[in-house]
């Protein structure tokens, strides 16, 4: 009986691994033919003409990232360290659940938000606009992995640093938060590549554009919107362009995991692993 | 000293040492009561700790004597429900008084725990300098840190083991050398007082006895208080033992009177291993 329960478990562990197998060798096959460096340096050229790139989209993505990052991050890694450090009080339990909650937000509804708040009051889309709005999405990710990781830290390191006199603030900052910081720049990277793949909000918000800008109150391009833009377009080269699109994208994410991950185990030592 | 801990006085650095009279005592408890919400885990101490010796505070699991310990340095009520009665003097000045700021005054009095509590993410080198970063005054110069990094490892005599490696991580090193360096890190910052709460619980008979002798030369410069469930170890490093049983302090005599000729029928009951 244990040999038939080891072999369902075994082939159920099999298959969930065939979608992300799958995913990625489509993806490579599918989008390796459109790339080259003229992909990451140029820009989207018109139909009918060779190459072409989508420098734009690129760059923007990473602006995107970088805006979202600094809304979401300090936000959702004070919050964490708050739920995990005051977590008994009826606030804390309120913030929780809300997060909770926000965290299964469909990701079109904080788009509609963003634009109604963000967008609408302002004028016009832009890069910021866009920003906030994925930046609220990791806000739920990064506080609670962020109190996860704060609560594997032991006590015992928390009562040596105040019995060195340390204050709670600093304990909680330099002691506490930098023990989890391992565990808690993996959430980040999870949050991140959630949102670095996100359509629906910035649909409403950062809107796309075919030039090369930098300037975060105007409309930025972004690659899952242009893979968007792409695919549903009825041209074959662009269709192509989109699949090396895609490819660069889920690219981007694990080269910002890997960089993360080296500067952060460069920094504090093998301890956080 | 006193202004020292008191909030109102601007951090203007190490306040000088009093003239020590030879029969002050650096720490006296006066009617202290402890309690973990309803339970009530110090009753009515009261208790005089002589400077520059060590006392020893023995007793059986439960008695207790760590929350007595963590009373004189204000650990205790960090922990939640936990609240403190009575008083504790320290040169005089009660610790519990609203003008006493708890983190200044932990400062001046270190603290060891049972395990290990080495930071893990810092270096050997930047976990005894960690107290410090939070001490009031003046930065202190690279140079200066790591003269009194040398110093507090050197009393904690784990230097010659360490010195080729003080940029590599604190957790690297064995647990006997971690406690070391955990006392080394509470004496960087030149404390009044040493709390040790059952120091050697988790280390092996060489490390203990390493940290054993280590607490007899400290008493030279320090006042120093250990809670011990180890009858042989107080009675090897102590000058003074006080003995406590359910939150009760039962006795308390200079160490040879206490393991020699009890007064307590109590005590001598513990001290001869018929419980406890």
């Amino acid at each position: 009986m244990s040999y038939v329960m080891v072999a369902l478990t075994c082939l159920a562990a099999a298959v969930a691994i065939v979608p992300l197998i799958a995913i990625l060798g489509y993806l490579i096959k599918q989008g390796a033919g459109a790339l080259s460096l003229d992909f990451f340096t140029s820009m989207p050229k018109p139909v009918g003409e060779e190459g072409g790139g989508m420098a734009n989209a690129i760059v923007g993505t990473l602006i995107l990232i970088g805006i979202a990052s600094s809304v979401g991050l300090p936000i959702g890694i004070g919050a964490g360290l708050y739920l995990a450090e005051r977590g008994g009080t009826r606030l804390a339990n309120l913030v929780r659940f809300l997060a909770d909650v926000l965290n299964g937000l469909p990701s079109i509804v904080m788009g509609i938000f963003a634009w109604e708040f963000l967008v609408r009051p302002i004028g016009h889309f832009s890069a910021l606009a866009g920003g906030a709005a994925i930046g609220a999405m990791m806000i739920p990710l990064v506080t609670r992995t962020t109190e996860e990781m704060v609560r594997t830290v032991p006590q015992s390191l928390r009562e040596a640093a105040l019995a060195l006199g340390f204050p709670r603030w600093r304990t909680s900052l330099q002691i506490v938060l930098r023990t989890a910081l391992g565990g808690i720049v993996t959430g980040v990277l999870v949050a991140v590549a959630r949102v670095a793949g996100e359509t629906a909000p910035l649909l409403f918000t950062a809107f796309g554009n075919q030039f090369f800008s930098t300037k975060l109150t105007q409309p930025i391009a972004a690659l899952p919107l242009q893979v968007f833009v792409y695919a549903i377009s009825p041209y074959d080269e662009w269709h192509a362009q989109a699949w090396a699109g895609a490819l660069v994208l889920i690219a981007l994410v694990l080269v910002i995991s890997v960089i993360s991950r080296f500067v952060v185990r460069s920094k504090h030592g093998r301890a956080n692993d | 000293m006193t202004e020292a801990i008191a909030r109102s006085v601007s951090p203007a650095g190490e306040a000088p040492r009093p003239v020590e009279r030879p029969a002050a005592p650096a720490m006296e408890t006066r009617a202290l009561h402890a309690y973990f919400g309803v339970t009530h885990a110090v009753r009515n101490v009261t208790l005089d700790f002589p400077s520059n010796e060590v006392t020893a505070i023995i007793g059986p699991s439960g008695c207790g004597k760590s929350t007595l310990l963590r009373c004189l340095n204000r650990m205790h009520e960090t922990i939640p429900l936990a609240r403190v009665e009575g008083e504790v003097l320290f040169h005089g000045q009660n610790i519990y008084s609203s003008e006493v700021d708890p983190i200044a005054l932990r400062r001046h009095v270190g603290m060891v725990f049972q395990r290990p509590t080495p930071f893990p993410t810092m270096s050997i080198r930047d976990n005894v300098a960690a107290g410090l970063r939070v001490q009031p005054g003046e930065r202190l110069d690279r140079r200066q840190v790591d003269a009194i990094v040398e110093r507090a490892l050197k009393q904690a005599a784990l230097w010659d083991e360490v010195k080729d490696r003080l940029k590599t991580s604190a957790t690297g090193i064995s647990g006997g050398q971690q406690q070391r360096l955990c006392i080394a890190r509470a004496l960087a910052t030149s404390p009044h007082i040493l709390l040790l709460d059952e120091p050697t619980a988790s280390l092996d008979p060489l490390s203990t006895q390493k940290v054993e002798e280590l607490v007899y030369e400290l008493r030279k410069s320090m006042t120093v208080i250990i809670v011990t469930h180890n009858m042989q170890q107080a009675a090897r490093v102590s000058d003074r033992t006080v003995f406590m049983l359910s939150g009760e302090m039962v006795e308390t005599a200079s160490t040879r009177v206490m393991f020699t000729t009890p007064s307590d029928p109590r005590t001598e009951a513990y001290i001869t291993g018929r419980f406890g």
